[in-house]
């Protein structure tokens, strides 16, 4: 199997008044084409900066970051544009990620920015519609404006949006912590759907360890900026090595609601 | 449709009157406002014209409907022109943040501490009173509230994860500024371009009361004010007629930009 995103001993320091705070301390994780990659933790575990260092909005104290053979952080600017193409992202609340003044077609071929060769006009339109219906909404809906859709709607259009590059690595940052759990359950099954069709590879970032289960085919536990705990996803769930991943499991509240049926005591 | 809020309706029509009437003086006014006629010197409200007659003996009336148009226009102008550079400079400094951010503020901040009539009086001795030394005295005046105001909705757009988005999309800072932050904050920059022009009006009043407004013979309700002062005991209708028309403008302008920011209000927006 292809290797799509390697990181390698990422680091991430923040200034905090004097001081500073380790958000990332010596991350390394792979994901390969086609898989799905959890990764769990607590608020502050230092996920979500992971998820923006992977996408290059920011950049790491120490560390690479390869995505499809190439190192983020060494890639001149032009270069980096070019390679955003290739990775996109989901972002957690669909209320603040899409802009209430763009219509929703504009804001679904918004990443087609990055492709020179990007169809316009009628060939654009098409490539959104049928986007659109991909990700189970209407054609129509590209002339609709965010505020006319539900939170799990929303959701979908941030998918197509993140999908009209045809990237190779999804990041979703918490993309159904913010929907109701029959919703979630719908965006869940979309992204596993997506994942078939299309081969992409997704790393999933959440603290519901029920919805590791239900898609990730491996997981990676954080806690204070450090992995503690990484495996294919049955075998972490099922027999955690780490004190830290017990009590996470332990801590999960919701898992016969959605994902884990039937899990073994801890 | 939703009811339009109370402020918005009169503002709105204090607004659209003051225009009017601005545009009306253009082609028509009761009586020539130069036209001097020493027989109605002073005469009362009625006696001579709608409004009486000042101490030449013009028509009050015709003044007052010509001098809005001196005042909305150099008001408006001055607003529009610091309105614009003031919310470029502000959102440049969200979008660039650090250094560029410190010293556009600081130079900003500069700007906001000078006195508004001292500023305008050094202008008007280096370039002579006129319009354009009301506009730009009162345009400079502008900058540094555009640009507060500016910065800080802009800084909250900043923040959005749309933003975020943008940027996976390869878009650059001024690209980001022109798609989605001036969009999304375009209508708090209408409420204070209104609430502004408002106190515009007031300024272009103060400067002409001072003598470093428009040249005579143009009419002006600040220097109506001034030549009024004399007579105010014999023909206290010199004084209300403009001191009058002066604070309607204001308080139209101050109530429209009130009742566009309850429109635009994103509480009332989610509720409605």
């Amino acid at each position: 199997m292809a290797e799509i995103l390697r990181v390698e001993n990422l680091s991430r320091d923040f200034q905090l008044g004097q001081g500073h705070v380790r958000a990332l301390d010596d991350v390394s994780l792979s994901l390969e084409q086609g898989r799905i990659l959890g990764v769990v933790g607590e608020s502050g575990s230092g996920k979500s900066t992971l998820a923006k260092l992977v996408m290059a909005l920011d950049r790491p104290t120490a560390g690479r970051v390869v995505i499809d053979g190439q190192d983020l952080f060494a890639l001149p600017p032009r270069a980096l544009r070019q390679a955003r193409r290739h990775f996109q992202m989901v972002f957690q609340d669909p209320y603040g990620s899409l802009d209430p003044r763009h219509a929703v077609g504009r804001i679904v071929a918004e990443p087609l920015h990055l492709d020179p060769a990007a169809p316009k006009g009628a060939a654009r339109r098409d490539l959104v519609a049928g986007l659109l219906e991909d990700v189970g909404l209407a054609a129509a809906d590209a002339d609709r404006f965010p505020h006319e859709f539900s939170g799990g709607q929303r959701q979908r259009i941030a998918i197509a949006r993140a999908l009209i590059t045809k990237p190779r690595l999804l990041v979703a940052d918490e993309a159904t912590s913010a929907l109701d759990l029959t919703v979630q359950k719908q965006i869940l099954e979309l992204i596993l759907r997506l994942r078939d069709e299309h081969g992409i590879s997704v790393l999933f970032i959440t603290h519901n360890i029920g919805v590791v289960d239900e898609i990730c085919d491996e997981v990676a536990v954080m806690q204070d900026g450090r992995l503690v705990e990484t495996g294919p996803a049955r075998q972490v769930l099922d027999h955690p090595r780490q004190d830290y991943t017990r009590r996470l499991l332990a801590a999960e509240p919701m898992l016969n609601v959605i994902g884990r049926r039937n899990r073994a005591p801890v | 449709m939703r009811r339009l809020p109370v402020s918005l309706v009169i503002g709105g029509a204090i607004t659209a009157l003051l225009l009017g009437a601005a545009l009306l003086s253009r082609v028509w006014t009761p009586a020539d406002p130069t036209a001097m006629n020493v027989l109605n010197r002073l005469k009362g409200p009625g006696e001579a014209g709608l409004l009486g007659a000042d101490q030449i003996g013009r028509d009050v009336f015709s003044i007052v409907m010509a001098g809005a148009w001196t005042s909305l226009g150099v008001a408006l102008t001055a607003t529009i022109l610091g309105g614009a550079v003031g919310t470029l400079l502000g959102v440049t400094a969200a979008a660039r943040g650090g250094t560029v951010e410190r010293v556009l503020m600081a130079a900003n901040g500069v700007l906001f501490s000078f006195p508004p009539i001292l500023s305008a009086i050094l202008l008007g001795a280096l370039m002579g009173p006129g319009a354009l030394t009301s506009i730009t005295a009162i345009g400079v005046f502008m900058v540094p509230v555009f640009a507060r105001i500016s910065r800080a909705a802009a800084m909250q757009i900043w923040a959005r994860d749309f933003v975020q988005a943008a940027r996976m999309a390869g878009k650059g800072q001024a690209l980001i500024t022109v798609q989605h932050v001036i969009p999304n904050i375009q209508a708090q920059i209408i409420v204070q371009l209104a609430i502004q022009t408002g106190l515009g009006i007031l300024s272009e009043a103060g400067l002409s009361f001072l003598g470093m407004g428009v040249a005579p013979p143009t009419p002006s309700w600040g220097r109506m004010l001034a030549d009024a002062q004399t007579y105010i005991s014999g023909a206290p209708h010199l004084v209300l007629a403009p001191g009058l028309a002066i604070a309607i403008a204001v308080l139209g302008l101050n109530l429209l930009g009130d009742g566009l920011r309850d429109l635009t209000d994103p509480r009332r927006r989610q509720a409605s």
